[in-house]
C-alpha cells in the first residue's frame, strides 16, 4: 500500500509537467494579450508606446522558452510570479480566494451528502413506489437545472418575497466576510450558493447512491443476511450501505474537486470572490501568468483527490489491494 | 460658462412611465454628514496609478482619494467649463497670445501622509505625465503635445508654457486621471510606487483594498474644500456581472453604479423600487463606429464606404435602438450639444444623416453598382459584449442587408476582438468605439486620423491630417468650428473613413437617498465624491 502511494506521488511530477507544457503553449496560441485588454479594451485613447512598455515590463516580448523557463522555474524557487493584471503575487491572489472556495465546496458537499445518501437509500429500498418516483423526479430536476440559473432564481425569489413581505427587498451580501469574524453574515452569503450548487451535486449523488444500493441489495450476501433473520435496518446500514458507497465516494470526491475551482458561473452570479471568479477574470484579462497557475492548481487538486479516493477505496473495501 | 445640456435628463422616477419627469439636476436640501456610500464597479483596477491606466475601474474607487488641478464642475458636470480643485479662484485665462497659463495654488493643502502640497508637487506630477523619463508609462502624454514646459516660480504658482495656443489644453489638464502625486513620493519611491500605493490629497483616504472584492476609503478630515466630504467613507464593491449590480441596487447592497445600465435594467429597477429610485440620464461621450478596413478591397473605394454609411437609418435607430441599447443620439464627430458639434441642419448635409432613408439607400445601391460591387460578402468583426456592441451590431447587419450586402458576423471575446482589430486585421468591417472623459472634441476627433493609435481602418489621409493640424492650433471657437466642419465632411462623408452609428447614452439609476452626485457626460468624470451625501430620511 505504502509503495503504491509513493509510486502515485512520484507520478504526479510528470503529470504536472505535462499539464504545465500544455497550458503554457495553448494559452499562447490565443490571439491578444493582457496589455491590449488593459489599455485598448476601454476604447479610450492611449499612447501606443505604453502598450510596448507594458509588454516589456511583463516579459511578453521575451522568447517563449524563456517565459516557460520562468514559469516552471518558479516551482523550484517558490516564486509563482505575479498577476499580469494586478501586479500582486499569485500566491496572494489565490490564497485570498481559496478560503472562500474551500468553504463553499465544503458547505455544498454537506448539503449534497445530507440529501443524497438518505434519499438514495430510501429510493432504492422503496423502489417503484411513489416515494421512489418523487426522489427520482427531485434528482432528475436537479441534474437538469444549471446551478447558476437556480442561483439567479434564488436571488430573485428572495428579493421578491422579502420586498412583498417587508417593503424592502433583501439580497444575500455581495462581500465576503470570514466565518470567524461574522458567522451569521458569512452564512447569509454562502448558504444560497451552497444550496444552488449542492442541489445539482446531491442530485447526481442521489442517483448514484440509489443505483449502487439497488445493485448491492440484490447481492447474495444481502439475501443471506435476510435469510438468517437480521433486521432490515441492520442489513442496509451494515451490509449494503458500506459496499454501495464506493461509487458514491468517487462521485463526491470528483465533485468536491470540481467545486473548488469550477464554480465559474455560480460565483459570478452570487458575486463570490472565489477561485472560479478569479479564473474567469484571469482568462478574460488574458492574464497568462495567473491563468496557468490556476490551471495547475486545479490539476493538482484533481490528482490529489484521485489519490485520496483510491486510498479510501481500500479502506471501504478491504478486498481491494494495490500492487 | 457654456453648457451642452439639451439631452441631460435627470429624471426623478416615482414608479411613473419612463422619461416623464425631466427635472433640473439640483437638490436643494442641505447636505447631511455621515454614512458610508456603497457602490458597485464592474471592473477591477489593474493598478492604482491613474497616469498609466485607461480604465474607469481605476477612476471609480481611487479618484476620491486624489485631487486634481482643475476639474469639471461637480455641481454642474454637464457644463463645458472647468473649476479649480487645487488652484484658487477661477481657472485662469491664457496670456501671452494664448501660450501661458499661470495658476495660483491653494495654501494649506496636505497629502494624506501629512506632507504639505505645493506647486512643486503639481510640476512633478505633470512632468511625469507629459515628459515621462524613458520606460515610464504615461497613457495620455500626447494630449499635451502643445506644452513646452511646466514650472513653479514659487511654492504657490504654477506655470504652463505652451508651444502654440490650443483649445485642447485646458480640457487635457482637467482630465480625471491627472491625479496630483507628492513630489516626495516620486523622488523617494520612484515612478512605479503609485501603482500599488495611494497617497493623495483627495476627499477620502485609502483604507483597504481586497483584491477582486472591494476598495474602501474613509473621510479625509483635512480636505481642502471646507465642510466636505459629507460621507464618512465609501466602499467600491467589485461586481462584474451586470445582474449582480442591478440586484445589488434593488436589494440595497449598493446605492449606485456610476458607469451606466441599459434601458431594460432601468425599467426593471423603476418598476421594483418606485420612488426609492432616482434615474439620471445623459448623452455619453462615447461613440459607436463601424470601421471599414481600407486595406481590403473593395473597402479601399470611398464609394463602397459611402454606401455603408448611406444604408444606415440613424434617425429611426435613435427612436428604437435607444429602447434596448445604451445608444441614443444622432451626431457627427463632436459630442452632441457641444459648441463645436454640428447642428441638425449641418448634420443632414452628411451622407447617411438625411431623413429620407429610401433615397439614401437608393444612392448606396447606385454607388455599389458604380464601384462594380455585386453580391458582396462582408466579413464583419464584433465584440462579445452585449451593450452596445452586439445589439447595435445586429442592427447594422440588417441595415446593410437592405442594400444587398451579405454580412457574415464573427463575434469574438474582447482580447481576440482587439487582436483582430490591432494585429491580424482580418476583417472587412469591424465594430469600433471611442470613449473619452472630458469633452475635448479637438483631442477626441483624433480617432479619425489614419496614424492615430486607436484608428484601425488602415489609411493615410494627408488632407485630413492637415485640417487637424490647423484645428489643433485654432485659437477661437469660430475658427475651430469652421475647421471642424471641414474635418467632419472629409472623415464621415467624402471619404467615409469610418461610420458613426449613434452616440452612447448614459443611464444611472440609483437609490434616491444618494444626493449631490450629478451625472456627467462620461463615466470618468465627477467621481471624487466630495459633494455626495446620503439623505438619511430616505434610507
Amino acid at each position: 500500500m505504502y509503495q503504491y502511494i509513493v509510486k502515485r506521488l512520484l507520478l504526479i511530477v510528470p503529470t504536472l509537467f505535462g499539464a504545465a507544457l500544455l497550458v503554457f503553449f495553448l494559452l499562447r496560441l490565443l490571439p491578444g494579450d493582457v496589455c491590449e485588454v488593459r489599455l485598448a479594451g476601454t476604447g479610450t485613447w492611449f499612447d501606443p508606446q505604453v502598450l510596448e512598455l507594458c509588454r516589456e515590463e511583463l516579459g511578453l516580448n521575451d522568447p517563449l522558452i524563456v517565459q516557460f523557463g520562468d514559469f516552471v522555474g518558479g516551482y523550484f524557487t517558490g516564486d509563482l510570479g505575479t498577476s499580469m493584471w494586478t501586479g500582486q503575487p499569485i500566491t496572494h491572489e489565490i490564497g485570498l480566494r481559496f478560503k472562500l472556495s474551500l468553504q463553499l465546496a465544503i458547505m455544498a458537499t454537506l448539503v449534497a451528502v445530507a440529501f443524497a445518501i438518505p434519499l438514495g437509500i430510501i429510493s432504492a429500498v422503496k423502489q417503484d413506489t411513489w416515494i421512489d418516483y418523487v426522489v427520482r423526479a427531485f434528482s432528475i430536476t436537479g441534474i437538469a437545472i444549471p446551478s447558476f440559473w437556480l442561483g439567479i432564481m434564488i436571488i430573485l425569489g428572495i428579493l421578491i418575497v422579502t420586498q412583498n413581505l417587508f417593503g424592502e427587498g433583501w439580497m444575500p451580501p455581495i462581500n465576503y466576510v470570514s466565518p470567524f469574524e461574522d458567522p451569521l453574515g458569512n452564512l447569509a452569503q454562502l448558504i444560497w450558493p451552497a444550496v444552488a450548487t449542492g442541489y445539482r451535486y446531491s442530485a447526481v449523488a442521489t442517483r448514484m447512491t440509489r443505483s449502487a444500493m439497488l445493485e448491492v441489495l440484490r447481492e447474495d450476501y444481502v439475501r443471506t443476511a435476510r435469510a438468517k433473520g437480521l433486521a432490515e435496518k441492520l442489513i442496509i446500514n451494515r451490509h449494503a450501505l458500506k459496499n454501495a458507497l464506493l461509487p458514491v465516494v468517487t462521485i463526491i470526491g470528483i465533485e468536491f474537486a470540481f467545486l473548488i475551482g469550477g464554480l465559474v458561473v455560480t460565483e459570478q452570479v452570487f458575486n463570490l470572490n472565489g477561485l472560479g471568479k478569479l479564473f474567469v477574470d484571469a482568462v478574460g484579462h488574458q492574464d497568462f501568468a495567473l491563468t496557468q497557475q490556476l490551471v495547475m492548481l486545479v490539476v493538482l487538486i484533481f490528482v490529489v483527490t484521485n489519490l485520496v479516493i483510491d486510498i479510501l477505496y481500500a479502506w471501504l473495501d478491504p478486498r481491494i489491494r494495490y500492487a | 460658462m457654456k453648457r451642452f445640456t439639451p439631452t441631460i435628463a435627470i429624471a426623478m422616477v416615482a414608479g411613473l412611465a419612463l422619461g416623464l419627469g425631466v427635472v433640473g439636476p439640483a437638490s436643494a436640501a442641505t447636505p447631511q454628514k455621515g454614512g458610508i456610500l456603497n457602490f458597485v464597479v464592474a471592473g477591477e483596477a489593474p493598478s492604482t496609478d491613474g497616469h498609466r491606466e485607461t480604465t474607469y475601474a481605476v477612476i471609480h474607487p481611487y479618484a476620491p482619494m486624489y485631487s486634481v488641478l482643475i476639474r469639471v464642475n461637480p455641481d454642474d458636470p454637464q457644463s463645458s467649463g472647468f473649476v479649480c480643485d487645487l488652484c484658487e479662484g477661477e481657472v485662469p485665462a491664457a496670456t501671452e497670445g494664448g501660450t501661458k497659463y499661470s495658476f495660483k495654488i491653494r495654501k494649506g493643502v496636505k497629502f494624506h501622509d501629512g506632507t504639505p502640497l505645493t506647486a512643486h508637487d503639481i510640476v512633478a506630477t505633470f512632468n511625469k505625465i507629459i515628459f515621462p523619463p524613458e520606460g515610464v508609462p504615461s497613457a495620455r502624454k500626447s494630449f499635451f503635445k502643445m506644452v513646452e514646459s511646466v514650472t513653479a516660480p514659487n511654492d504657490y504658482t504654477l506655470v504652463f508654457k505652451l508651444k502654440f495656443p490650443s483649445g485642447a489644453f485646458l480640457p487635457a489638464v482637467a482630465g480625471p486621471y491627472n491625479w496630483v502625486y507628492s513630489k516626495k513620493d516620486l523622488d523617494e519611491h520612484g515612478y512605479a510606487w503609485h501603482q500599488k500605493n495611494v497617497n493623495g490629497s483627495g476627499p477620502f483616504m485609502f483604507v483597504q483594498r481586497q483584491p477582486g472584492a472591494l476598495v474602501e476609503g474613509k473621510r479625509n478630515p483635512n480636505y481642502h474644500h471646507k465642510g466636505q466630504p459629507y460621507l464618512d467613507g465609501f466602499k467600491a464593491i467589485i461586481a462584474k456581472k451586470m445582474s449582480v449590480r442591478i440586484q445589488a441596487i434593488r436589494g440595497n447592497r449598493a446605492a449606485i453604479e456610476f458607469r451606466g445600465f441599459p434601458p431594460k435594467a432601468r425599467d426593471d429597477l423603476v418598476a421594483a423600487l418606485g420612488d426609492k429610485l432616482t434615474v439620471q440620464e445623459s448623452d455619453w461621450n462615447c461613440a459607436l463606429f463601424f470601421t471599414p478596413n481600407h486595406a481590403r478591397k473593395p473597402f479601399d473605394d470611398p464609394r463602397v464606404r459611402r454606401a455603408l454609411t448611406l444604408a444606415i437609418d440613424r434617425q429611426e435607430a435613435a427612436k428604437y435602438l435607444s429602447k434596448i441599447a445604451i445608444v441614443k443620439t444622432v451626431g457627427g464627430v463632436v459630442f452632441p450639444g457641444h459648441p463645436l458639434a454640428a447642428t441638425q441642419e449641418e448634420l443632414q448635409q452628411l451622407a447617411g444623416y438625411g431623413t429620407d432613408i429610401k433615397k439614401s439607400r437608393a444612392e448606396a445601391k447606385r454607388l455599389l453598382a458604380e464601384a462594380g460591387v455585386t453580391n458582396l460578402v462582408v466579413n464583419y468583426n464584433n465584440r462579445d459584449v452585449d451593450q452596445p456592441y452586439k445589439v447595435v451590431g445586429t442592427w447594422l447587419i440588417d441595415q446593410w442587408r437592405q442594400v444587398g450586402l451579405d454580412v457574415k458576423q464573427t463575434v469574438r471575446p474582447t482580447a481576440q476582438f482587439l487582436a483582430t482589430l490591432r494585429k491580424s486585421k482580418d476583417f472587412d468591417v469591424s465594430i469600433d468605439w471611442n470613449c473619452a472623459s472630458v469633452v475635448n472634441p479637438i483631442a477626441d476627433v483624433s480617432k479619425f486620423l489614419g496614424g492615430a493609435g486607436n484608428n484601425y481602418a488602415q489609411y493615410e489621409d494627408k488632407e485630413l491630417d492637415a485640417i487637424y493640424e490647423k484645428l489643433l492650433r485654432a485659437a477661437t471657437v469660430d475658427e475651430q468650428r469652421k475647421l471642424m466642419r471641414q474635418y467632419e465632411k472629409r472623415a464621415l462623408d467624402e471619404q467615409a473613413h469610418m461610420g458613426l452609428t449613434l452616440w452612447w447614452y448614459k443611464i444611472n439609476p440609483h437609490r434616491s437617498y444618494v444626493k449631490g452626485w450629478k451625472i456627467a457626460p462620461s463615466h470618468y468624470l465627477n467621481q471624487q465624491l466630495d459633494t455626495v451625501w446620503l439623505d438619511k430620511s430616505l434610507m
